[in-house]
């Protein structure tokens, strides 16, 4: 592999942004298949962090990490919340569960993953609010509803069970579970490719609008460039479980180092 | 010393028929639910005659629990003379030589599916239930190695949802009997299928209950003055079932849990569920007097 | 004296093309300084390297060599070695950059895409909004389509769109990449107004226009490239993405 030869190291001369996410050196082996390969992430607060690359470059099992699904060979992963903790990996499953249900929300491309499919709706989202402690009926409703109007849910139908609902609505309710605690990092892993591209459109929108009033910090994976495109600020590049390039969303797509990255974006219709 | 001064004379079968090591796998396991009160102890459960699901495995607590100076009362939903408990009574009494009876202050061991009886029981009194599902998180994951996890996690969030469900599609918690419950703010348990009425009558309570399910292999125990709390939203409060004012058609007696018996006018009358309670109030008007002791509710209102 | 908000020393620009096995060179050894309120017009032939010039200070080239040092509100900082996030920070609060093309998300209101810098700067939204109004109105663009798309628009509606937008919020910097390219007259002498007022606002702007004269009376100094850059191997570079 050719190196890519201007790429400078940026070395951040005042970052007033402070980090969200913190991981090095997270690598994982599968057999003899190394699914992520030594990758550092930084993800800072209220910006989108986007993370392209082919099937098997390994971005979902990063995020799995990310959402404490997966446990990592080795690697440091600090998340910032009010708690001192070095490594999320360190603590037991317990704890992990914890800040898993609390701090982290996240959107599956299948929503048979994320939602329980024959609950209602807003019963969807009030399961995240019960995992933290809320016990009043009156205020579990208002709460879903807030969150199932935040993902541009129509309220009429806050009962009905995902499984009676289209593709693009079950997203938002997915998206409506993710955001009920106000996490401070919203995972997305393929959040519109299961969906036709008009709903898509109006799926991106929701999230777009979402990340802006509220500022939240979120970390996007997808093989969509235009996807990455419409929705991150920055993007990492990842190919065989190793970040070939990382940078600023316009400057990866317009002026890509890597010859990998050259390629992905050239194959682009 | 010959071998004949240590070993008993042949027998047909052994006292209270399980053999002495079933019954002291079944002890300790009834040690460990005490001690931790509402989880779920795995044990053996033995063979009795008996099918699984017909209440082996109160029958197998029972065995292990009584000696000839027990007394014993079987009840199946209240009553007495049901087919189930009169079999399991007479079956009790028989490999024991133990005493039974119909009366809740005289017996020290009572084995019930699904009611506690009506009047209070007293530290010298062992409560034992017929579980057949003991598994509160069954209906909401079916895989019991997660549903093991959730009840190590303290993770109790889909039994709540179960019950935010509920009100949203009904209006009201539609759960009657199984109602959930947190024993000792720790584990959910199941309180085997007995009432919404029963359910406060395992709170605080002065006696040792355990629960055992044959067929699950399972026992779980509420220690005397554990709490017991019902699962519900702070604003939705816990509620029994309506039979304040109902009366007994036959015994008279108000304020107790009824059977509905449907008439062929299409309407109903009530027979009071406790059906010695009822013998009781019958025979204090024939001129017995305070045969009826303390009850957990009085005139439909529970005393705490 | 007039501060100081960017300092480009030696600045360089090529492109290696893997799939071609290839460097192509844009431009090097750039010298600038821009002071507050400053209009800079970047000048030369087809193919220099202007727009390249623009996109290398916005980062969304990365440069080859030189520095890059931008006063920012915040302090000093070379943004040919920035961090990501950092640059993404200034873009979003203190460096601007009008294109003549709108890349607009789909199924998004005109006047929400207008009111978008706003609302992301802390203002509330019924006040970005009624900004957004205005400034569609000053560039030209028909209430009737305020609600509506622009990627629906013609090309002329889009770059008005684009302009409202790029022009809202007052910049420390302002890159401006032939912004009159498709405008009619009248969107084009409010754009030359509005750039009026943000220069006596004291916004620092670096200009490519085809027609200079379109702003002839805000041009400070105009810079060369084909006489400031020293060609080697120069192939015409078309770079549009």
């Amino acid at each position: 592999m050719i190196a890519p030869e201007n790429v400078k190291l940026a070395a951040p001369q005042f970052v007033t942004t402070p980090p969200v996410l913190t991981m090095r050196n997270m690598a994982k082996v599968y057999g003899d298949v190394v699914a992520v390969d030594n990758v550092d992430v930084t993800a800072y607060r209220g910006e989108v962090l986007g993370i392209v690359g082919e099937s098997g470059s390994g971005k979902s099992t990063l995020l799995r990490m990310m959402n404490l699904e997966e446990q990592p060979d080795h690697g440091n992963y600090k998340l910032d919340i009010k708690k001192d903790i070095d490594n999320l990996f360190e603590l037991d499953r317990f704890a992990q569960r914890q800040i898993q249900s609390r701090h982290i929300g996240i959107v599956y491309q299948n929503p048979h993953q994320g939602l329980l499919m024959k609950h209602s709706s807003s019963g969807n989202v009030a399961e995240r609010l019960l995992i933290a402690g809320e016990r009043s009926f009156a205020v579990l409703r208002e709460k879903a509803s807030d969150a199932l109007a935040s993902s541009e849910f129509p309220l009429t139908r806050m009962d009905a069970p995902p499984i009676e609902l289209s593709g693009g609505m079950q997203q938002r309710v997915q998206l409506a579970k993710a955001i009920a605690l106000e996490p401070e990092l919203l995972l997305l892993d393929e959040p519109t490719t299961g969906l036709d591209v008009s709903v898509q459109a109006l799926v991106l929108d929701t999230l777009k609008r979402l990340q802006q009033q509220r500022k939240i910090t979120m970390v996007i994976v997808s093989h969509d460039l235009g996807v990455i495109r419409t929705m991150a600020d920055r993007v990492m590049v990842m190919k065989s479980g190793k970040v070939v390039e990382q940078g600023l969303v316009d400057q990866v797509f317009q002026d890509p180092q890597h010859p990998y990255t050259q390629q992905l974006v050239h194959a682009k219709l | 010393m010959k071998l004949k001064s240590l070993s008993k004379p042949w027998e047909a079968v052994s006292y209270g028929f399980l053999d002495a090591s079933a019954k002291r796998e079944i002890r300790r396991k009834m040690l460990k639910a005490v001690a931790v009160p509402g989880c779920q102890m795995p044990y053996a459960s033995r063979e009795v005659p008996m099918a699984r699901g017909w209440g082996t495995g109160g029958l197998q607590i029972s065995l292990t629990l009584m000696n000839p100076k027990s007394i014993v009362k079987v009840i199946d939903q209240g009553a007495d003379d049901s087919v189930n408990a009169a079999s399991i009574r007479k079956f009790l009494t028989r490999v024991t030589d133990a005493k039974s009876t119909w009366d809740t202050l005289e017996a020290n061991l009572i084995q019930s599916r699904h009611r506690i009886p009506e009047e209070r029981l007293t530290r010298d009194q062992i409560l034992v239930l017929q579980v057949p599902n003991p598994e509160p998180l069954r209906s909401v994951e079916p895989n019991m190695s997660i549903a093991r996890q959730m009840h190590a996690d303290a993770d109790y969030s889909r039994m709540w949802l179960q019950l935010y469900e509920q009100i949203v599609r009904s209006g009201r918690v539609m759960q009657g009997a199984s109602y959930p419950s947190m024993v000792n703010g720790r584990h959910v348990m199941t309180p085997s299928p007995i009432p919404r009425w029963d359910v406060p009558k395992l709170n605080m309570a002065e006696n040792l209950t355990i629960l055992s399910a044959g067929r699950e292999k399972r026992i779980f125990a509420v220690p005397p003055h554990t709490k017991v709390e019902p699962l519900v939203f702070s604003d939705v409060p816990y509620k029994v079932e309506e039979h304040h004012n109902l009366t007994c058609a036959r015994s008279n007696l108000q304020g107790y849990f009824m059977n509905e018996i449907p008439n062929e006018d299409g309407t109903s009358s009530y027979e009071v569920s406790d059906s010695h309670l009822g013998i009781k109030k019958l025979n204090e008007e024939d001129g017995d007097t305070n045969l009826i002791g303390d009850t957990w509710y009085k005139n439909g209102e529970w005393q705490s | 004296m007039t501060q100081s908000v960017l300092e480009i020393r030696g600045l360089e620009k090529s492109f290696r093309m893997h799939h071609l096995d290839n460097q192509l060179h844009a431009f090097s050894g750039i010298d600038l300084e821009l002071s507050q309120g400053e209009f800079v017009l970047l000048k030369g032939a087809n193919g220099v390297g202007k727009s390249t010039m623009l996109r290398t200070i916005y980062r969304t080239y990365l440069p080859v060599a030189g520095e890059v040092i931008f006063h920012s509100a915040r302090g000093r900082i070379d943004l040919a070695r920035a961090a990501d996030i950092d640059v993404a920070l200034l873009r979003a609060e203190e460096i601007g950059f009008v294109t003549q093309f709108l890349v607009a998300r789909p199924r998004v209101a005109a006047e929400e895409i207008v009111a978008e810098p706003l609302i992301l700067s802390g203002k509330s939204r019924q006040e970005a909004i009624e900004k957004a109004r205005h400034w569609l109105n000053v560039f030209g663009v028909k209430e009737k389509l305020w609600r509506a798309y622009p990627t629906t628009f013609s090309g002329g509606e889009q770059q008005k769109v684009n302009l409202a937008r790029a022009l809202i919020l007052p910049r420390r910097l302002l890159l401006l990449d032939e912004p009159t390219a498709s405008l009619d007259v009248g969107a084009r002498s409010a754009l030359v107004n509005r750039l009026g007022e943000l220069k006596a606002e004291g916004v620092a702007m670096i200009g490519v226009f085809h027609h200079p004269g379109d702003v002839q009376e805000l041009i400070d100094r105009t810079i060369d490239l084909s006489v400031e850059t020293k060609p080697r191997d120069m192939e015409p570079l078309n770079v549009a993405v």
